[in-house]
Parts: structure tokens; sequence; C-alpha cells
């Protein structure tokens, strides 16, 4: 971890796709333990940056860096190890398993057993699932899903799926945590929850988390920071009170005045 | 669906949670069923335990499918190109090389899974119908290899005769003493593959199926885990090939073809796909299918003498192919789908909610 508290940095980066940038010259900082929010209008590329985060696309330029580690030549899986945990716009969750095991799934990053365990299962492959329960236990706990808990994901209500996305991610115990618009498609009930576990997280355990979201209010009120982005470029940077008065961002929202 | 629980049943650990056989009467269950496989030459005839083996052998080779295809969702139609591999592993071992049957055996397996492994590399940039293109290769290059390289070691299209297994001075060979061998190895993997699907193996199996970007977002090694699974996959064919090979004494490259392998796979969509019990049902029905298509053809040609015998060959086929539709129109998930079902149902009887 480096000293000035800065556990991630992304640094000057583009990125198009054939000819159309997604993203230009785009630096940003998360710190340690804040959270981080990525607004901007359809299209600003904000979800596109969660990408190259997750190294899904490779930046034409730049270089995002994690705890002192490169992610830009990084395979996918390995960013994983490195503590990067994140949640799906569209919800992508491994359908066909229970809450259980999709959770249970999560925890391959911190399971040891091998293929030649995995296969004879008994003695330290089982101890270790036992072991692993425990905890994905007390995140269905924290997440108040104990009724799912065996329930087939692909059958879950939206709200719900959500839900055991968040858990999934949790379940990687990240130091960073990638959340791409947790609440969309919500009412405003489960937008409600969903924040508080936000906080909640954010509190119990002192994560980072980055987070990209529509509903204004709602972002306004949980970030400590907020970045704005706007057809790739990065145009503004502050506090939520900042970025409220912000020339740019009013400009962004909601167009130029046409008077002269 | 969730799981029910018979009432009064409380799981007092997660280990107790976890477990697949519950209750004592289960264990028992199981073990009769065990028993009275084993116990099957001594009170039925020859041509019952000949099926019952032949379906043996089936179920592992769908095993090893459904590892690769049930689970980890690449469809493949090599699986009777590696069963061809272990086969021919294991004859010349025992043949020419003068190897127990018993210990050829896990070197067939091995061989074929690493031949299994070669026709897997594809899978890391294609997925679905071009990868079928890419293991259909399999299918093809195997048994041509099979025909035309080292003809004075593997005797070309005519193929090889296979001695059978022999252990302490006992012959295996007929049925009702080869299905000791069948049935015994057919235990060993069903509790593999029952042990692959509930542990971490399992689940990144699943998750590279359900969810390919996400597995890899939640550090899932998509490359390695594919391998291994195709690895399985022919390694399961490999020791159903080489049980074959020396159940019929015979082995060519046609003992193994391309319609098995299809036929593989419809077994597994009417047992269903990423369960345990998927592939013995499957293998079970659609064998049974055959068997009846073959008892049903002498009625045939007495009803309708006009038609040639040909007609009848067409009958296997036709069984199976309306079966495989029948079920991907009523019951996609397969009979270990309906199975579960059934025992929901049967729990919350007399209330069905």
């Amino acid at each position: 971890m480096t000293t000035d508290g800065i556990q991630l940095r992304v640094d000057d980066v583009s990125l198009s796709f054939a000819g159309i940038s997604a993203l230009l010259y785009v630096t940003l900082e998360a710190r340690q333990g804040e959270i981080l929010a990525i607004i901007g209008p359809n299209g600003a590329g904000k979800t596109s940056m969660l990408n190259c985060i997750n190294n899904f696309y490779r930046p034409d330029k730049g270089r995002i860096i994690f705890e002192g580690h490169d992610l830009t030549r990084m395979p996918a899986h390995r960013i994983a190890q490195l503590g990067i945990a994140r949640t799906f716009q569209n919800i992508a969750l491994y359908t066909g398993l229970s809450t259980l095991d999709n959770l249970m799934a999560a925890r391959h990053i911190h399971m040891r057993a091998g293929f030649v365990q995995s296969l004879l299962y008994w003695g330290p492959a089982h101890r270790e699932d036992v072991a692993h329960r425990q905890v994905v236990e007390e995140i269905i706990d924290f997440l108040e899903i104990e009724h799912i808990r065996k329930a087939i994901v692909g059958t879950l209500p939206y709200g719900l799926r959500k839900r055991v996305e968040l858990g999934r991610a949790l379940a990687m115990e990240p130091r960073l945590l990638l959340l791409d618009e947790p609440m969309t498609g919500m009412n405003q009930e489960e937008k409600e929850d969903m924040a508080r576990f936000i906080l909640d997280i954010h509190e119990r355990h002192g994560k980072t988390i980055l987070l990209i979201e529509h509903d204004m209010g709602l972002v306004m009120d949980i970030a400590d920071r907020i970045v704005v982005l706007d057809f790739g470029l990065k145009i503004a940077e502050g506090t939520p009170g900042e970025i409220r008065h912000n020339e740019a961002v009013i400009r962004a929202y909601l167009g130029e005045e046409m008077t002269e | 669906m969730a799981i029910l629980r018979p009432a009064g049943e409380f799981d007092t650990g997660y280990a107790r949670d976890m477990a697949t056989i519950r209750r004592p009467w289960q264990w028992w269950l199981l073990l009769a069923f065990i028993l009275a496989l084993y116990t099957l030459p001594f009170y039925a005839g020859q041509s019952l335990v000949s099926l019952v083996n032949r379906i043996g052998i089936t179920i592992i080779a769908v095993q090893g499918l459904n590892l690769l295809t049930g689970y980890t969702g690449q469809i493949s139609l090599g699986q009777a190109a590696f069963m061809t591999t272990g086969g021919y592993i294991s004859a010349l071992l025992v043949n020419n090389l003068g190897w127990s049957f018993f210990a050829a055996l896990p070197v067939a397996a091995m061989g074929a899974g690493i031949v299994g492994l070669l026709f897997g590399l594809p899978s890391l940039r294609v997925k679905g119908f071009y990868l079928v293109m890419a293991t259909l290769a399999a299918q093809f290059i195997i048994p041509w290899f099979t025909r035309n390289a080292f003809p004075d070691v593997l005797n070309g299209a005519q193929g090889l005769n296979v001695q059978v297994p022999i252990l302490l001075g006992l012959e295996f060979n007929r049925p009702q003493r080869y299905i000791y061998i069948t049935l015994t190895v057919l235990i060993l993997t069903t509790i593999v593959a029952h042990n692959v699907s509930r542990s971490r193996l399992g689940r990144a199996f699943v998750a590279i199926r359900d969810n390919d970007l996400a597995a890899e977002v939640l550090g899932v090694n998509l490359f390695k885990h594919k391998l291994q699974a195709f690895f399985l996959a022919a390694v399961y064919a490999g020791v159903a090939g080489a049980l074959a090979a020396h159940n019929i004494r015979h082995l060519n490259s046609e003992t193994f073809n391309l319609t098995d392998s299809v036929f593989y796979l419809g077994m597994l969509v009417v047992g269903g796909l990423g369960s345990s019990l998927g592939p013995i049902f499957g293998a079970i029905i659609v064998e049974l299918l055959i068997e009846g298509a073959t008892l049903f053809g002498p009625f045939f040609i007495r009803t309708f003498p006009s038609t040639a015998a040909g007609a009848v060959q067409a009958l296997r086929p036709l069984f199976f192919g309306t079966a495989l539709m029948l079920f991907l129109i009523f019951e996609p998930r397969g009979l270990a789908h309906r199975w579960y079902l059934l025992k929901a149902a049967w729990r919350l009887r007399p209330f069905s909610h």
C-alpha cells in the first residue's frame, strides 16, 4: 500500500473503439477507505472506466495502478486475486447456482483445494468448504438474504438478485469494491436498503468503494468524493457540495443555455 | 427451487447441511441397490446382465461429458474419439506389452486425458458452435490416425482383437464376470464426479458455464479450468473406452464413432445437464429405448413385411430422436430435474405449496 493513502490511481488513461473515444486522458485517484462516485450522462465512459480497471478493455494509453501493481498488463483473474471485486450493471450472477453457491464460488480466490483434492473431496477440501461456508453465512446474514439461501438465483426477483450480486462481491473480501449502478431499476425502498448496505460495508470494514450511479440524490448523500465524466473527459472532481455547484457539471447535465 | 427438508429434520452444522446422503435409511437403500447390482449375475439372465454392463460403461462416458458440457458448458462432440484413444492405449498395453488390464486402465485414462487436453486448447478462443466444430475435429482425426498410422501396431482399419482382463487367474470373459469390473469402476467414477460437482473445482466450472466474464472478474482462471474440464471428460472417456474394448474384445476406428458422441450428448439432455444423476438417468433411459427398438424390430417386420430390414435399423435413431425432441420440449432440464420435483412434491404432500 502506498503511503499517501491512494489505493487506486488511474493515470492518464485513454480508450477508443474504432476511432471513437470512450475515455480521454482520464486521471483519477481512489483513496484508501473512501466512497468515490463516478457520475456522468449516458455514454460518458463510466462503465468503460471500470472495464479498464478489470482489464476487460486494455487502455490505448495510460496506466492503472492498484496498491503498487500495474493492472493494465494483468489478466482479469489475477486482478481479482489482488483484492478488487465488482458488480455489474446488468447483473452477472451464476444463474444456475443457488445464492449460497454463488457466494461460495466467489470464495474461489481464498480457497486452496486443488484439482486432486477437489476430486477426492473428503478431508482438506471438505474442511475448507465448511470453513468458508461460515464466512459466506455471515455475509448472507449481513445482507438479510437468509430466506433465499438455497434458491436458484435465476428465479429471484431483480432487487434480490442485485443484493446477491453485492453479496458475491463481498464474499471475495475485496479491498476495493467496484459497484456499477447498484441501484438501477429499483424502487425507492430497495434503493434505500442498498444505500444502507453500501454505507454499512464502508463503515464496518473500511473498504474503498468505487461507485457508478445515476440517482443524483443518493450519490450526493453517500459519496465522499465525486468524479464527473462527460464524453470520455473528466470535467470535474470534488466533494458533493462542490460538484453540486460546478458550472461544467450543470452544463453537462442540463445542456448549454442558448442565450447570447 | 428451494431445497425442501422433510418435516422435523433440522441441520445442526454446515457439514450436515452439505451432506449428500442425509439419513441412515438412505445409506441402507443405497447399499441394498448396490448389492442388488452386484448379485445380478445370480438371478438375472445373460442378456440383462450384458445390458446392465453396457449401460454402466455408457454412464461413465456420459459422466465425463457431463463434467465438460453439463457443468463447464463446453459442448463437445469428441467423447467417442477419446474413448477410442483410451481403448487403443489399453488394448496395446495388454496385448503387446503383456500388462495387466488393471494397470493399463489408469494409463489409458491418463493418455486419453492428455489427448483431450490437446483438443481442449481451442476452448480458450472459441465458444459454443465453433467449439463443437473444434471437438468434431477430434472425432475425425483420432479414428483416421488409428486407421492409417503405425499399421503394424494398430493394424489399420481391421483393428485389434483385445484380450480379456485377468485378475489372479480369473478371466473376465463373460458379462456375468465383467459386470464386477464395470460396477466397481462406475461407483468410483460416480463418487469422483459428484465430488467435483460440490467442490471448489465444480463451482469454478459452473461459474464458467453461467457467466464466463463474471467468473474471470471473480478470479477464476478460465483457461486452466476449461482445460481441467476437458482433461476430466477425456479421462472418463478413456476409462469407458478401455472398459468397452476389453468387454467386446475387438476394437477398430469405428467401434466408438460420431453417432455415439451425439448419443452421449442426447443422453445428457434426457438425463439432465449439470446434475450428478443426469448421466445415470439419461444413459439408462436411452439405452433402454435402443433396446426397445431392437425388440420392436421383429414385430415391425411382421407388421410391415414389405419394408426392407434396413427400416429396422432406422428405428433406433427414430426412437432416440423422438425422445430427445420430447425432452427438449417438455423437460429441457432432464429427468434429474423431474426427480427433484417429484421428491419435493412427496415432501409437501398432501399440500401442494
